[in-house]
């Protein structure tokens, strides 16, 4: 014990400034998890404060907006999980099509371009693009005689905006990893399927997808992890109070009774339900991921 | 390949450049919009008539937008959160990901530490806990806030701990044989040869601090605090009625005025739009090389 540590204590060393600070940026809130089963006492801090047992849970199941709630966190992150899957694997597929290489680079710095822009920014840009009264794409559709559309304010379009605009952001950047697994795959497989007689669509069916299999599987079992998370930076910056009814998702309900009206108490055990349940759901993903792909993390 | 081309494939391949052309376009579009209402007149904005090119070209929203000290302050606290935030994280990056790319035969313990760090990726205590364990150590309302809870981006260790271990291993060995120790090593062999995946990461989180708006918002104490996003968000997201009536008349004007919103909107994504280009083609090798292992 004591000779491996003076062989190998560089190199604790090197990790113990972050360990500390996961230690207490990490691990701490999960100890002050404690909050949600306690009657939270600013006065008398989360230790101090009386333990209750399940009531924070019961009081949340009471409240008439909690199915609705999680019902619009589940579809929001289910259509984003399934589109965010498919178009980058179409974008892939479609650019490696493409033969010339500054086409395609041209194409790929534009397209990743708005995965680094944040929810403030494209925020902005979207309720003044959708905008129904001077946006720009309300003037668009009136061009072509359809009435104004409140995409951010209306209950019926509200959801679509949301993983619409999602799609729009992410797909880009999504096909790095599907183009990386295609410049993986053997070049010798093409040129036994064309001496086959496979023409180009035969090749892509034949090689190019089954090459990317692999990858695909794994991109969809981790993402089962995000089954609760509908994306609070997008939600919270586009919903407003018509929209509560199809946009409201956990984390903006916990932000509104934590930080708005300081239920604390209410407001972790909310959050607790969700972080429970995402790490059953990440848990089963890195399982299947081990399964199928034979993915490990580190 | 692709010698003989049936007519269906050219067929497809004009559309399939086609179909890509608009989407590449498709995604840069919204952005050119904003720019050019952020140079258009007031007048031509209300008109209906800027597209995609400015209308009475002007800089008076940009004179309006820089002439505020509130906007100024905010840049620079957003400056200062970059700059040191940062930094520390491409330290701690560096420092934990060069230990936990060890097989634990070399370095007895790395699995415990690399899963006591994975945890973090899986299960968190949420915002609440979170909020206040900030508060307890007494960091609210200062920049400190902004940097230290975020410190160790677990998610780029592990990228920059994949990538280590692709590094042939002699070059280590021959190294310990000459008599350096770990951190000559790590310094010496590991960083100087990282740097398409440092390159990435710094782009990571350059983009990350610069991007980050929500702790800024819930845990500055004052609003001179914010960082130019949650300043943003507070202006051209969120009216706060609150925060407006704290506030003078011209900066009322500044929010409604749609030019200078679309300006504010174009000066807080123009350090991302400097950057990007330079880091970008790093990137895509160091995702690659760091994600995919062997």
């Amino acid at each position: 014990m004591v000779a491996a540590l003076r062989k190998y204590w560089p190199l604790h060393l090197m990790i113990l400034p972050g360990f500390l600070l996961v230690l207490v940026y990490s691990y701490g809130p999960m100890a002050g998890l404690a909050i949600a089963f306690k009657k939270f006492m600013p006065s008398k801090g989360i230790f101090g404060s009386p333990w209750i047992g399940m009531d924070n849970f019961q009081f949340v199941w009471s409240l008439p907006d909690t199915p609705q709630i999680i019902r619009n966190t589940i579809i929001i992150a289910l259509l984003k999980m399934i589109a965010g899957l498919v178009a980058p694997i179409i974008a892939a597929l479609l650019l490696n099509e493409v033969r010339k290489a500054v086409f395609k680079r041209t194409v790929q710095t534009l397209i990743y371009l708005p995965h680094f822009l944040s929810w403030i920014i494209l925020g902005g840009i979207l309720i003044d693009l959708l905008s129904p009264s001077q946006g720009l794409v309300n003037r668009a559709l009136g061009l072509l005689g359809i009435e104004p559309i409140f995409f951010l304010g209306d209950n019926r379009w509200f959801r679509f905006t949301l993983v619409f605009s999602d799609v729009w952001k992410e797909f880009g950047f999504g096909t790095i990893v599907y183009l990386a697994a295609l410049t993986s795959i053997n070049p010798t497989l093409y040129e036994a399927a064309e001496i086959d007689g496979a023409n180009r669509w035969r090749q892509t069916w034949h090689v190019t997808l089954p090459g990317m299999l692999p990858i695909i599987v794994l991109l969809a079992t981790l993402s089962l992890g995000s089954v609760l998370n509908a994306g609070f930076d997008q939600v919270f910056n586009l919903y407003s109070t018509p929209v509560y009814e199809t946009g409201d998702i956990i984390d903006t309900y916990v932000y509104r009774i934590g930080i708005q009206k300081a239920q604390y108490g209410i407001a972790t055990a909310i959050g607790l339900f969700k972080s429970v349940v995402s790490l059953i759901f990440i848990s089963i993903s890195y399982f299947l991921a081990y399964r199928l792909a034979n993915y490990r993390i580190f | 390949m692709g010698v003989r081309m049936s007519r269906g494939y050219r067929l497809f391949s004009v559309m399939n450049h086609c179909f890509l052309l608009l989407l590449a376009i498709a995604c840069v579009l919204p952005l050119l919009h904003i720019l050019a209402l952020s140079f258009s007149s007031a007048s031509a904005v209300t008109a209906g008539e800027v597209t995609f090119w400015p209308v009475d070209w002007t800089l008076a929203s940009y004179e309006n937008v820089f002439g505020k000290k509130e906007y100024l302050v905010a840049f620079w606290v957003s400056i200062k959160r970059v700059s040191i935030g940062v930094f520390l994280n491409m330290l701690l990056t560096i420092l934990i990901a060069y230990p936990l790319s060890k097989e634990n035969s070399q370095f007895p313990g790395r699995t415990m530490y690399a899963w006591y760090f994975v945890f973090t990726m899986l299960f968190s205590g949420g915002l609440i806990p979170w909020y206040m364990v900030i508060k307890d150590t007494g960091l609210i309302g200062s920049i400190w806030a902004l940097v230290i809870p975020s410190a160790v981006p677990i998610f780029n260790v592990i990228i920059l701990l994949n990538f280590f271990r692709g590094l042939p291993k002699e070059l280590e060995e021959s190294a310990k044989l000459d008599g350096a120790g770990y951190f000559r090593v790590l310094w010496r062999i590991f960083v100087p040869l990282s740097m398409p995946a440092l390159a990435t990461l710094l782009l990571f989180a350059v983009v990350g601090h610069w991007n980050s708006w929500f702790d800024g918002l819930i845990l500055s104490t004052r609003t001179e605090q914010y960082p130019l996003q949650s300043f943003l968000q507070t202006i051209i997201i969120k009216l706060d009625p609150a925060y407006l009536s704290s506030r003078d008349a011209e900066l009322f004007a500044l929010m409604n005025d749609r030019t200078s919103r679309a300006a504010q909107i174009f000066v807080a994504a123009f350090p991302i739009l400097i950057v990007y280009p330079f880091l970008q083609r790093f990137f895509i090798k160091g995702i690659v090389l760091g994600s995919v292992k062997e």
